[in-house]
Order: C-alpha cells, then sequence, then structure tokens
C-alpha cells in the first residue's frame, strides 16, 4: 500500500481511493441494514400458520433510483480514474535504458541483462539488480508453465507465459531490497519461487554490472581446485560459472553466486552451512525441486562449497 | 386414452375433491421401494436429491479446506506434503464451485420450482432425473479419482501448459477433464429443462411479470449455462485430445496456445459465478418480503437487474487475465465492463434494504440469514470492483484478497443464503419447523466465524501473501492473520456443523408446520407439506404476484387468483401448457411415467467416461453403443404419450 517508484506510486492513491470507498460503502450499507432492522420493534417470530398483518405498501422505490444513481456516479468516477492511471503506467515517462529479460522456469528466476554488444550480455538468477531513478524494461518469458512476475513494492504483476513475451517496466526511487514472488500457480514448488530485486545508485549499479561481466578469480588452493573438479563432474550439466567449463543452463548460472542474499529462489540464506544442507539434500529444502540429488560424499560437498565459496 | 383426449377442454372443478386427490396419488405416486428409487422423475425427489448430494459435497470440501487451514495456521509447516496440499487446494476449489455451489441451486429450483409455478412437474421429469444422476456420476467418479490420488493438482481453473502432460504426467487431470466433461452435460439437460418450464408450465395467468424472483434467478442462470457450458466443455475435451490423442492445441512449442485455454475457461467461468449467485439472490428476494410482511420493493427492477447482470457477465471474462499482457485497450474495455456491472448489481442490494427499511421484520432465523446476506455482498462485491480497475488488479490479482473476495462471493451469496432457504423451505419440505433457538446459535456461529476468518484474508492480501502456497515464511507479516484466519474457519465451521445438526434433529422432531407456517404469499404453500406427488389437487388461476396475499394486497387482477378452484388434470399424468408470456392455457400435456431411462443413460454415459480414462477404448464403445441403445428406448414413440396416433374408436 506504499510505493517505492514511479509506477507504484501512479497506483497508490488509486488503490488507497478504492479501498476507501470499498470501506466507506461497507459501513454505509451496513448502517443502513442496521438501522432498517432495528428503525422499530420487530415482530416477534409467531406460531406456525398465524396469520400476519402484511403491509400494503408500494412504495421504497426511490431507494432503487438514488442508491443506484449515487453507485453509478461512483463507478463512472472510477472508471475514468483507472483508466487515467493506467494511461500514465502503460509506458514510463522516459525510454528505459536498461532491459533485463526475466525467464520464469520451474522453480527459479533467471535473469538476463540484454544489450546489443553481445559481450555486454550475462546471466544470473533470483536477484535483480537495478539501478535506482530510472524504468527498467522487462521482458517476461515462461520457460515450461505460466509464471507471474511480481515485486509489490514497486509495481503490479505480469505473466511469464510459454510462448509470447509480455513486457513490463519498473521503476525504484531510493536503493533497497524489494521481495518478490512468483504469482501464478506453478507447480509444486510455487510456494517457494521468490526473487529479491535490489536497487543500487547507478554508480554502484556500473560496478556491479562491470563486475558481473568477469569471470571469477580462478581458486587459489587445492581443496578450492578439487572442489572445481567435483563442480564439473556433477554440476556443470545443470549450472554454469564464466570462465569454466560449467556451462549447463537448466539450472542457474552461478558465475557470482557469493553476491547472492540468498539460494533456492529465497528458500534459504546463503551461507557454507544452508549451501551445504541444499546440496546434500534439495529434495528436502524443496520437495519436487528439479534438483536432483547429487551423488557426493561429505568430502566432496565440503570441497564444491569451498570452491563457490571463491565465486565473488 | 384416445387422442381426442388431448383436445378436450377439461374440467373445472371448484371444491376440493377427496375423490379426485387420491385418484391424482395413484397416478403420480412413485413406487415404493428400490425401483421407485432409481425409476422416479419427480421433481421434489430428484430435488432432495440434489441438495443432500450437494451438501454432502459441501462437507467433503470444508474438510478439505480444514486441513489446509491446520497447515497455513503457522509459517513453515509441512503437514501435508506440496503434492497433498496442490490436490487438497484444487478438489477443494472443484467440489465447492462445480460440485456443491451448483447442484445445490438446481436442487432447490428443481423442487420448488414446480410449486412456484403452479405445474404438476419440470416440463422434461426424465430429463431432470438424468441431470441428477449424472451429476452423481460425475461426482463419484471426479472424487474416486482423489481417493486414488488422482484427484486435479493443477487449481480448479488448470492453466496449461502446466496443466499439460509434459508437467503433469500422471492420470491426475485426465480425470478432471473427462469428469468436468461428464458434469457439463447434466448442466446443460438440467438448464435446458428450466428454461423450457419457464416458457410452458406456469400455471394460467402467471405472466412473465407476476413469477417469483427466484425463477428470473434461476432461468437467466440457466439460460448463460446453456451458453457457457460448451467453452469449458470444449476446453476440457481439447485438453484431454492433447494430453491423450497428440493434438496440439494448448503447446506452445508446436503452434499452440496457452492463452486460448484461459479465454476458454473465463468465458465459461465468470459466467458461472454469476449463475451460482443469481438463483440464490432470487430466495434473498423471494425470502425477506415474507418476514418484513411487505412485497418486494421494486420487483421489476429487480428482475431487469438479474437478466442484465447476466448479459453484463458474459463481457468480463478478461478480468481474470489482466496480468497476461493482453494490450491496454481491451484491458480499458474488460476493466470498465468489470466496473459497470456493479450497477445493475447494486439494484439488488437497495431493493433489499427498502423492503426491510419500510415493512416490519419478523426476527426468524432464516430472516437473519438472508438479511446478513446483503451485508456480506457488498463486501464482496467491493472487493470485485476493487479488482475491477486493472492497475489495482495487477497488485491484487493472485493473492489472499482474491481468496477472501472468492469466499465472500460464495459463501455470503451462495451458502447464506442456502441456509437461510432451507430455515424457509425446511417445513415445505419435510412438514417440519427447523428449531429456532438452535438457528440463532447456528446464525451467529456461521457469522461470526465467516467473517473472522475470511476477513483477514483481504488484508493477507493486501500485504503480499500469493494464494496456493502450500507454506510461507515467517516474519513476512502474515503469521497473525494466517492464524485469525484458521481460527475463524473452524468457528464457521462448527456453524455449519450446527446446521446439519438442526437439520437432522428437525427432521426427526420438529414441530408441524401445516400447509403455510410463515403465512407467506406465493403458490408453494398453497399445498400441503410435503406436498403430495402431484403437487396440486387442481391446476390454480393466478392473477397477482402474491396469490395469498391477495386478500390484505389488493393488488390482483379481475376475480383473483384460485387455489382451489381450477383446471381439472386426471385422464392420466397430465399437465397444462400455457402460452410463453401471459401463460393462456393452450394444450394438455401428458407427463411420462417413472422411467428407468435416466438412470441407465447416466451409466452407461459414465461408462465411456471411464472406458475413456482407462484407455479402455473397447469399454468405451460398449458404452456409447449402450447409451444408443438407452436413447432408443427412451425416445420410443409411446401412446400413453400421444406419441403415436390411434384410432379414437377405444375411447
Amino acid at each position: 500500500m506504499t510505493g517505492a517508484g514511479d509506477k507504484a506510486d501512479a497506483v497508490v492513491p488509486l488503490t488507497w481511493g478504492v479501498t476507501i470507498i470499498s470501506i466507506a460503502v461497507i459501513l454505509i450499507i451496513s448502517l443502513l441494514v442496521a438501522g432498517a432492522i432495528w428503525r422499530r420493534p420487530g415482530i416477534a417470530p409467531q406460531p406456525a400458520g398465524s396469520k400476519i398483518a402484511v403491509d400494503e405498501k408500494t412504495d421504497g422505490l426511490s431507494w432503487i433510483w438514488i442508491g443506484v444513481g449515487i453507485s453509478s456516479l461512483v463507478l463512472l468516477f472510477t472508471v475514468v480514474w483507472t483508466m487515467v492511471v493506467l494511461a500514465k503506467v502503460t509506458s514510463p515517462a522516459t525510454k528505459p535504458a536498461l532491459t533485463v529479460e526475466i525467464t520464469g522456469h520451474q522453480w527459479w528466476w533467471q535473469v538476463r541483462y540484454l544489450s546489443n554488444d553481445p559481450s555486454q550480455v550475462f546471466s544470473t538468477a533470483n536477484e535483480i539488480h537495478i539501478p535506482t531513478g530510472q524504468p527498467v524494461l522487462f521482458k517476461l518469458i515462461g520457460a515450461d508453465v505460466i509464471h507471474s512476475f511480481w515485486i509489490p513494492a514497486l509495481g503490479g504483476k505480469t505473466d511469464a507465459i510459454p510462448g509470447q513475451t509480455n513486457e513490463t517496466w519498473l521503476e525504484a526511487h531510493t536503493p533497497g531490497l524489494y521481495r518478490g514472488q512468483c504469482t501464478e500457480y506453478c507447480g509444486l514448488q510455487h510456494a517457494k519461487m521468490g526473487m529479491l530485486l535490489i536497487a543500487q545508485t547507478p554508480q554502484d549499479f556500473a560496478a556491479w554490472r562491470a563486475h558481473q561481466l568477469q569471470s571469477p578469480a580462478r581458486p587459489t588452493d587445492g581443496g578450492q581446485w578439487a572442489g572445481l573438479a567435483n563442480f564439473i563432474t556433477h554440476c556443470s550439466s545443470c549450472h554454469a560459472v564464466r570462465g569454466t567449463d560449467a556451462a549447463g543452463s537448466l539450472g542457474p548460472d552461478l558465475s557470482h553466486l557469493m553476491q547472492r542474499h540468498t539460494i533456492a529462489a529465497g528458500s534459504l540464506p546463503n551461507d557454507p552451512q544452508d549451501l551445504d544442507r541444499w546440496i546434500a539434500d534439495p529434495q528436502g529444502v524443496k520437495p519436487g525441486a528439479l534438483m536432483p540429488k547429487p551423488e557426493l560424499s561429505a568430502n566432496e560437498r565440503a570441497s564444491i562449497i569451498s570452491y563457490l565459496k571463491t565465486l565473488n | 386414452m384416445t387422442i381426442t383426449d388431448y383436445e378436450r377442454v377439461p374440467t373445472v372443478s371448484t371444491e376440493q375433491n377427496a375423490v379426485l386427490a387420491e385418484k391424482l396419488k395413484r397416478l403420480w405416486e412413485t413406487e415404493p421401494g428400490i425401483a421407485g428409487f432409481f425409476s422416479t422423475v419427480d421433481h421434489k425427489e430428484i430435488g432432495i436429491r440434489y441438495i443432500i448430494t450437494a451438501f454432502a459435497f459441501l462437507i467433503a470440501g470444508g474438510l478439505e479446506a480444514a486441513l489446509m487451514r491446520w497447515q497455513l495456521a503457522w509459517p513453515g509447516r509441512h503437514a501435508l506434503t506440496p503434492e497433498q496440499y496442490d490436490q487438497l487446494f484444487s478438489t477443494h476449489g472443484m467440489t465447492m464451485i462445480f460440485l456443491y455451489a451448483g447442484p445445490v441451486l438446481s436442487g432447490f429450483s428443481n423442487y420448488l420450482w414446480p410449486l412456484l409455478l403452479g405445474a404438476r412437474d419440470m416440463a422434461l421429469p426424465r430429463l431432470n432425473a438424468l441431470s441428477y444422476w449424472i451429476y452423481l456420476c460425475a461426482g463419484i467418479f471426479l472424487y474416486a479419482a482423489f481417493a486414488f490420488g488422482f484427484g486435479p493438482n493443477d487449481g480448479w481453473f488448470n492453466y496449461v501448459p502446466l496443466a499439460a502432460r509434459a508437467y503433469n504426467a500422471g492420470p491426475n487431470i485426465d480425470f478432471y477433464a473427462l469428469g468436468m466433461i461428464l458434469l457439463g452435460i447434466s448442466t446443460t439437460v438440467g438448464s435446458i429443462n428450466f428454461v423450457v418450464t419457464f416458457l410452458r408450465m406456469r400455471a394460467p395467468g402467471m405472466s412473465i411479470n407476476r413469477v417469483p424472483i427466484l425463477i428470473w434467478g434461476t432461468l437467466t442462470a440457466s439460460a448463460a449455462n446453456i451458453f457457457a457450458i460448451p467453452a469449458v466443455s470444449l476446453a476440457f475435451f481439447l485438453l484431454w485430445m492433447d494430453r491423450n490423442v497428440g493434438t496440439h492445441f494448448f503447446d506452445v512449442t508446436t503452434g499452440g496456445s496457452a492463452m486460448l485455454w484461459q479465454h476458454l475457461f473465463w468465458m465459461f467461468g465468470h459466467p458461472w459465478v454469476y449463475a451460482i449467485v443469481l438463483p440464490a439472490m432470487g430466495m434473498v428476494s423471494d425470502g425477506l418480503p415474507v418476514f418484513v410482511r411487505r412485497p418486494l420493493v421494486g420487483y421489476t427492477v429487480v428482475a431487469l437487474a438479474t437478466v442484465a447482470t447476466m448479459v453484463l457477465g458474459f463481457g468480463v471474462w478478461v478480468h481474470h487475465m489482466f496480468a497476461t499482457g493482453l494490450p491496454s485497450v481491451s484491458l480499458s474495455f474488460f476493466s470498465a465492463a468489470s466496473l459497470i456491472i456493479a450497477v445493475p448489481s447494486s439494484v439488488g442490494v437497495f431493493a433489499w434494504i427498502a423492503t426491510i427499511w419500510t415493512g416490519r421484520p419478523v426476527f426468524t432465523t432464516a430472516f437473519m440469514f438472508f438479511a446478513s446476506v446483503i451485508v456480506l455482498f457488498v463486501i464482496g462485491g467491493v472487493s470485485g470492483f476493487m479488482t475491477g480497475s486493472v492497475p489495482v488488479d495487477w497488485q491484487l490479482t493472485d493473492t489472499y484478497f482474491i481468496v477472501a473476495h472468492i469466499h465472500y462471493v460464495l459463501i455470503g451469496i451462495n451458502v447464506f443464503p442456502v441456509v437461510g432457504a432451507t430455515y424457509f423451505w425446511f417445513p415445505k419440505f419435510t412438514g417440519r419447523m427447523m428449531d429456532e433457538r438452535l438457528g440463532r446459535w447456528n446464525f451467529w456461529t456461521m457469522f461470526i466465524g465467516f467473517n473472522i476468518g475470511f476477513f483477514p484474508m483481504h488484508i493477507s492480501g493486501l500485504l503480499g501473501m500469493p494464494r496456493r502456497v502450500y507454506t510461507y515464511a515467517d516474519g513476512m507479516g502474515w503469521d497473525w492473520l494466517n492464524l485469525i484466519t484458521s481460527i475463524g474457519s473452524y468457528i464457521f465451521a462448527i456453524g455449519v456443523l450446527l446446521f446439519l445438526i438442526n437439520v437432522w434433529k428437525s427432521y426427526r422432531k420438529g414441530s408441524l408446520a401445516g400447509d403455510n407456517p410463515w403465512d407467506a404469499p406465493s403458490l408453494e404453500w398453497a399445498t400441503t407439506s410435503p406436498p403430495p406427488p402431484y403437487n396440486f389437487v387442481v391446476i390454480p388461476t393466478v392473477a397477482s404476484r402474491h396469490p395469498l396475499w391477495e386478500d390484505r394486497l389488493q393488488q390482483h387482477e379481475g376475480e383473483g387468483s384460485h387455489v382451489d378452484a381450477g383446471l381439472v388434470l386426471d385422464h392420466g399424468r397430465e399437465a397444462i401448457g400455457t402460452s410463453s408470456l401471459d401463460a393462456t392455457p393452450d394444450i394438455i400435456l401428458r407427463m411420462p411415467r417413472d422411467s428407468y431411462a435416466p438412470v441407465i443413460l447416466a451409466l452407461t454415459a459414465t461408462t465411456i467416461f471411464i472406458g475413456l480414462a482407462f484407455h479402455l477404448w473397447w469399454l468405451a464403445a460398449l458404452g456409447a453403443l449402450a447409451t444408443g441403445v438407452d436413447i432408443i428406448g427412451w425416445l420410443w414413440p409411446e401412446r400413453a404419450l400421444g406419441e403415436t396416433k390411434e384410432p379414437a374408436i377405444n375411447g
């Protein structure tokens, strides 16, 4: 009910407006019903079959005309207001400079930063960084089934539907973390398909983007190298890391995993214990998730985690 | 009997005639025992069965909801697995929307229509029986699948591609699709029956401006169903073909469309919402005046608004799809339509308030239920109004706000009127009154429990809680709201339980009701409670909207309505056919005897669907063949129905 961006700002007054109208209508009607019932003594229930007086009145029609008349005015007013807001939020005031492609997968979000220059394109997952103060265009794709993209504080939902590309835009005024969530039922783990939108100052964003385009630093010790080898063996058919042989695309790109706040689409905090928990038994954390339980010994797992910890 | 029999002018009896009543009883009575159970075509018997079956499904759906609220009462619970939760919420939706809300109204309408209209039965009694049997078979079919763990699991609106074979390999959706097509047959034939009955079976003099509002409600709902059901049956059939025969209607990888499903489903789905509330609103419009002792304010406006709501209801389906990326021109159109539909809907509200305001309430339980509907209807209405505004809907859609909205609509404008209607018409159904004291407890527990349970859902939705999540993290600000919702829903469940106890207790030893316990104005109260198999000894003649209040209202035409004097139709099962608008009698109709054809047809049709579900093509073919044979048997011309000519020598 409070907005943190241009798009949300345009909608918030309308949301409050219709909410207040609605509450007022509920109160007025409730009072009228209560008044109608208790404005004079009622008749106690009579034994079955007894005759009770019937009123010959035919009045009361003016209630309908007045009530429906007032309702119609309010409705017309809302229609006009809706149209005005709709026109305002359909496209942003300035042309977005940045385009982000969001692909909904069962049950995670692929985030791809588009550019005309192929060397500037990169992918990340579940966490979307945007610069503050400017509209960002989002292209939405459903990879498998229908998902819906929603960052409540910044704007409404748009579905990600297979077979079509939907567009929406968002703008954030101030740096911060904004939670988001899939809102179209998409199967077993619909409940755990969260995302984070991280709004940064344009400078911070540019720095983040430049960093994302680089390959992560190479491992520095033997344990980490062993971890990389295990990672390539066990994980690379689904996951990618820039600058390595891991180039799978079924699961999230893990190039800069350590910069993310959460793992498994917002299900767990991103720390070594939870990483271990997740890798050891994905089905225990997210039953039905498409990540199989890897055949790994505790040592292998530890080495993979020591490698993942280098992915800054 | 001879052919000339149908062309005779029926005699008019002016006195209650015990001999005539005895003769009619012999003609119309259903054979007792098991034979009669399966062959009866009596609309009262069918109506009661519909109501009982629908309530059984209501209880099943309620238990499913109770399990879900147990899971959601606290954050992070895993009492149910995601798969179990998904089947529960999908089956809960399917049950309440398709197996309870529609059929329960069909039950009331089936029982009440001929009595309200002064008729002997529905126009097509065997079709009526068929409609019930298929409903029962479809319900069992769907629930049998659920019992074996194959209940629907993609939500009641079952979006593709999630429901396609590629993402849902189990047989769950096949059962759901086939069951829904089967159920669609039941709804369609039932709807046709209501429309024909309206056009043909009203008592002489009951012109269309004299029928009760319940008749208008069910009529509009039925007319809408005839247009809406084909869309959903087609959608489910195409989906079944995609999943089983290899077609690609919804397969986007080969040129199909995911949006096609949504359009077809909601073209049906939205009108269906009106179809399951308009008859219930009719119950309120007819019930309230009895308990405030004056005619309904604005009968004509309310009747027209009922029709207008339904017509507009066909133009708002896209408001379920505002977030699908449609062009903003279409969004504007459907947004405006969705807001404007509130205009005819508000007519009922103001008519009801005015009726109470200008009358004097009799504080019965039925009155309390009917009056509470006004408030619940408005809460469900304004939340619909909020979601009608596209930019607001983009925030609200697919959150708990929508869950709150749909429950205020379905419980507020279906369950509450239905429970009120049960208190109101139970004496007619059984001859006994329901307990008023227990009724108070019943009302307040349901009303308070419902609002405690469902109102906070609006707030959890505004705070961003998405619907259809099997669990949620703590610290989102949803914890307390969910706990309150769970507690409220259990209080509500206790209220429903009190209702069921009251029904059972009153059925066994409620006080006797007599013909007209509420001193109500319409024709069903002119006959005994419960009514005899033939409903009325002589066909009533109607001269106003309130035949039994004419002595007090002085609004009738000519010498007034007659319920004790009228046409005698006793040469077999006969009814009077009247003209569509003015209800002038123009033909004697032969009504069919009890018949096994409907129950057999329902079973053979179900056999087809079982065969299709298990890919036993021979069984499906056998079922189709048996269905064909049964239809031939059903339609075989019968002399007793005047379907074959007979020389007039043995008259």
